[in-house]
């Protein structure tokens, strides 16, 4: 598989999952585990352009796809994504221990509804928990990278 | 122009961004190994044995170690006030008392080899009978600490004398029991912790914590270790809520554990483990008198508040005197007393939990001025009014015996119902009565106040200028959100004219900070930040002397141009000019130019008006928020952008527990929501957006005029949700719904009150 472009090759426990794989084998830490029963999202990334809570997936089952993480979200000069600019600008992020799989699965959310409404926003982000926030800047964060990535035709 | 009061956007963001913070759990720790706990199943029971032999032939196990094995003593306690008998040992040995409870300590390789050895130890119990619930605990049949000869670990009362309290003389009581729910603080970061021996004999502790200073002293007490010989460094931290304040038993057993397989070890638990690991929050039990004249003054208040404090007495068993000292709110009420009571029972204890015991005394007498209001037939808002502390009888004694500092209470109350348009909205309630509508509205209000900085405590700052012209800030007040580094900045850029970028903050290692407290009780802004600021003025007279020297002026005729970098002239001959650059490579190289403050205030008292606007199906019972208005008064405002994510995060978490969130037990203390399935976390779509304004009413009790926010969002929203739930089912006989007002609540109390 590519994690972030970049190909990725080892034998691993069948029983592994994708998120252990990406933390612990791969060495990417900016995906974070918050909880066992796949409820919080803080493990979201993208598979095949997909999102994904990277617990609900072994890491063999992700053989041959292409993994995108937080860390490979920016572009490489280090500029960041319209979404991530979106939620430091609107102050979407306290603590930040959610905020990698949020971003991840709000990008994921524009790619499927460009132009959202406030309601599709919050249903659309509903298996991500965020403790900090209450949700209100996240929300107008992700409906500020919707109406900024218009022009060009939706976020990427 | 300055940058206080303006909304900076944070400096820690970039990072979080785009490579994810710097948990625990990501430390790159060459050779360390896993710790994974087996805890006890039983919410009581005696250890009849512990066979770990075969856990120790798993694959990958290092060792196991069991609680007479462990040569540390318990863990200290809290409050010297509470039974000495009533003391938890870091690995239980003889008796379990909650589900939860570390009973044998697994290293391996990998955490998924400690978890496959949990299967093969073998701990035989004997179940003893279970104490769940306060009444149960309160009869005192069955004992946790038989020794101890009750369940009680503490008793306090105080407020108006007794016989001064006319309750029975007043032309109008209310008299009611509340429950505060119990809630899982839930950071989305589990604890986790590591430690890991040096080559010099000094131990370096990891833990995702509030405070490193705290833990390295309580890790040097129960080691028997120089301070000097602890390093504790907090990284980033995933959320505490209060919860992470202290150690815990799982961590602080790392380092002996560490020396015994003579590795570096981590720990990191699952979320299941951590839902019943750390400490539990809220849990009281309020019995409430209120009374007063029929044209709607309230004359006496009488609380008994008994909490249910878990299987040991932590932080959580103290809480009870914080309601006690706030239960009157933001009101005259002339004759207030309250008594208190701790218990355990067999359960996770509780311990601080975002407002600790605050909340629960505004939910209180928040509930019961809604009370007196409908047993008069009074808007809720006209009775509040009525009974405000006035904006010019500050300072105020309170009867409970604390003094608020200032507030404007009536001007936040009549902003918020401007900005919810109240009047229209009590007029479509008015609508949907009339014509029986399936989905009712309710307005609910709440008028509140806070104590911030109520643990007496310094904290310190430090600046010291770089070599380059930079500065790097010390501050021993630890962020686990709250923006810190952006806050202390913009401080510093106020009063040096450095620009941010040229600021670096530090914070959370007890090798690099001298000293530190905690983050908590909304005390950062006015402790840390009056520490930083004041360390900031020092910096500038420091160096004015400096520049004069340089100059060759006199000292008074030396002024800083904050333009521009920050810019030493005398005046008039602006072109002269030495920068913050300059300055520092004029130094001698043995000058360092280093300031440090450390700060001491007292208690101050924000407070703010709410107004949630829900939607009841009075078929489903489920409950909508449909709008939520905050206005919070906050003193001195440093970055309203932080301090209003600090309000929409507990406004959030607010309406969770008045909606959602109770950690449930079963009646042999079984949890029955140990994760984030079955515990009510709240996500986006149960929120509304929130409208929101502050009002800035200066505290006289700290330099910078702040009195902290991170936990009125708690506070006030609760109250406003459940008075909104009530509100919104009044009309059908509804007197009062218990936290959570969950659909199956809410259905009962409408079928209770139609029969």
């Amino acid at each position: 598989m590519t994690v972030n472009g970049s190909q990725q090759e080892h034998e691993v426990e069948p029983r592994l999952l994708l998120v252990h794989y990406i933390r612990e084998v791969v060495g990417l830490t900016g995906t974070n585990i918050g909880c066992d029963t796949s409820s919080c999202g803080a493990c979201t990334v993208h598979i095949d352009g997909e999102s994904v809570k990277s617990c609900t997936v072994l890491a063999v089952q992700a053989d041959g796809s292409s993994i995108k993480t937080i860390e490979g979200l920016a572009d490489p000069d280090g500029t960041m994504h319209p979404m991530q600019e979106a939620f430091r600008e609107n102050h979407g992020l306290q603590c930040g221990y959610c905020t990698p799989g949020m971003v991840m699965a709000a990008v994921s959310l524009l790619e499927e509804q460009p132009h959202p409404t406030e309601a599709e926003v919050r249903e659309g982000l509903e298996g991500n928990l965020c403790r900090c926030t209450g949700y209100h800047n996240i929300v107008k964060a992700v409906l500020a990278a919707a109406g900024s990535a218009a022009p060009s035709g939706g976020a990427s | 122009m300055t940058l206080f009061g303006t909304p900076v956007r944070r400096t820690e963001d970039h990072r979080l961004l785009t490579a994810g913070g710097t948990y625990v759990a990501d430390l790159d720790l060459p050779g360390v190994a896993a710790v994974t706990y087996v805890v006890s199943p039983f919410a009581h029971a005696r250890i009849t044995s512990i066979d770990v032999e075969a856990a120790r032939t798993m694959p990958g196990v290092i060792d196991v170690v069991i609680g007479s094995d462990v040569d540390l003593g318990p863990m200290p306690s809290v409050n010297p006030a509470f039974p000495e008998t009533m003391t938890r040992s870091i690995l239980a040995t003889d008796v379990v008392r909650f589900v939860g409870e570390p009973v044998v300590a697994i290293v391996a390789e990998t955490a998924s080899q400690g978890i496959d050895a949990m299967a093969e130890v073998v701990v035989d119990y004997d179940p003893l009978p279970v104490v769940v619930g306060i009444d149960a605990s309160a009869t005192d049949e069955v004992l946790l600490f038989p020794e101890a000869g009750t369940n009680t670990v503490m008793v306090a009362d105080g407020g108006s004398d007794a016989a001064d309290v006319d309750i029975e003389g007043c032309e109008v009581v209310v008299r009611a029991t509340y429950i505060s729910p119990r809630i899982a603080p839930a950071p989305i970061e589990p604890r986790s912790s590591a430690s890991r021996w040096e080559p010099d004999g000094r131990l370096t502790h990891w833990l995702s914590c509030q405070g490193a200073h705290p833990v390295r002293n309580m890790i040097a007490s129960v080691y028997g270790l120089p301070r000097e010989q602890v390093r504790v460094i907090c990284p980033d931290v995933g959320g505490s809520f209060g919860s992470k304040a202290r150690s815990y038993p799982e961590d602080l057993l790392l380092p002996w554990l560490s020396r015994r397989v003579g590795r570096p070890v981590r720990w990191t638990p699952n979320r299941s483990d951590d839902m019943v690991g750390l400490g539990h929050g809220r849990s009281q039990q309020q019995h409430v008198e209120l009374g007063g004249s029929r044209d709607g003054t309230l004359q006496a208040l009488r609380v008994r508040v008994v909490a249910d404090s878990g299987a040991y007495p932590m932080v959580g068993a103290m809480l009870p005197r914080n309601t006690g000292m706030l239960a009157c709110g933001p009101y005259r009420i002339p004759a207030v007393r309250w008594e208190i009571q701790s218990v355990l029972t067999n359960t996770t204890p509780t311990t601080a939990y975002r407002g600790a015991g605050r909340p629960e005394a505004t939910a209180l007498i928040e509930r019961a001025v809604d009370m007196f209001a409908a047993e008069i037939s009074m808007d809720p808002a006209e009775l509040r009014r009525h009974n405000f502390i006035g904006p010019d009888e500050f300072p105020y004694d309170t009867p409970t015996g604390v003094t608020y500092d200032s507030g404007t209470y009536a001007d936040g109350l009549e902003l918020a119902l401007r900005m919810a348009k109240y009047d229209e909205l009590r007029a479509e309630q008015q609508e949907r009565r009339s014509s029986g509508a399936q989905h009712q509205i309710g307005i609910g209000l709440a008028t509140f106040i806070d104590r911030t900085s109520g643990v007496p405590g310094a904290e310190y700052g430090s600046i010291e200028l770089e070599p380059d012209g930079s500065a790097l800030v010390r501050t021993g007040s630890n962020p686990y959100g709250q923006g810190h580094h952006t806050s202390w900045a913009m401080l510093v850029a106020d009063r040096t004219g450095l620009p941010m970028d040229r600021i670096r903050v530090v914070h959370g290692d007890t090798d690099v900070v001298p000293k530190g407290g905690i983050t908590g009780g909304s005390r950062s802004v006015q402790k840390a930040g009056s520490a930083i600021a004041a360390a900031s003025d020092q910096l500038v007279e420091r160096a004015r002397q400096v520049a004069a020297d340089t100059l060759e002026a006199a000292v008074d005729d030396v002024v800083l141009d904050r333009s521009g970098g920050g810019r030493f002239h005398v005046v008039g001959t602006p072109a002269r000019a030495l920068g913050w650059d300059e300055l520092a490579a004029n130094l001698p190289e043995d000058d360092a130019l280093r300031c440090e403050a450390e700060i001491e205030t007292g208690s101050s008292f924000p407070s703010g008006a709410y107004v949630a606007v829900v939607e009841v199906d009075t078929e489903t019972g489920h409950v909508r928020v449909r709008d939520f208005v905050t206005v919070d008064d906050a003193g001195a405002i440093l970055n309203p952008l932080l301090a209003e994510g600090q309000v929409h995060g507990g406004v959030g978490q607010g309406i969770a527990q008045a909606l959602y969130e109770e950690f449930a037990y079963d009646a042999d203390g079984n949890p029955l929501t140990a994760n984030l399935a079955d515990y009510g976390i709240i996500g986006a779509p149960e929120l509304p957006s929130f409208d929101g304004a502050l009002l800035e009413t200066l505290s006289p009790n700290n330099p910078l005029g702040a009195k902290g926010i991170a936990e009125s969002g708690t506070i006030g929203a609760p109250p406003a949700v459940q008075n909104a739930v009530v509100d919104a089912l009044s009309h059908l006989g509804v007197r009062h719904v218990d936290m959570p007002c969950t659909p199956e609540r809410v259905w009962q109390a409408i079928g209770a009150a139609g029969r």
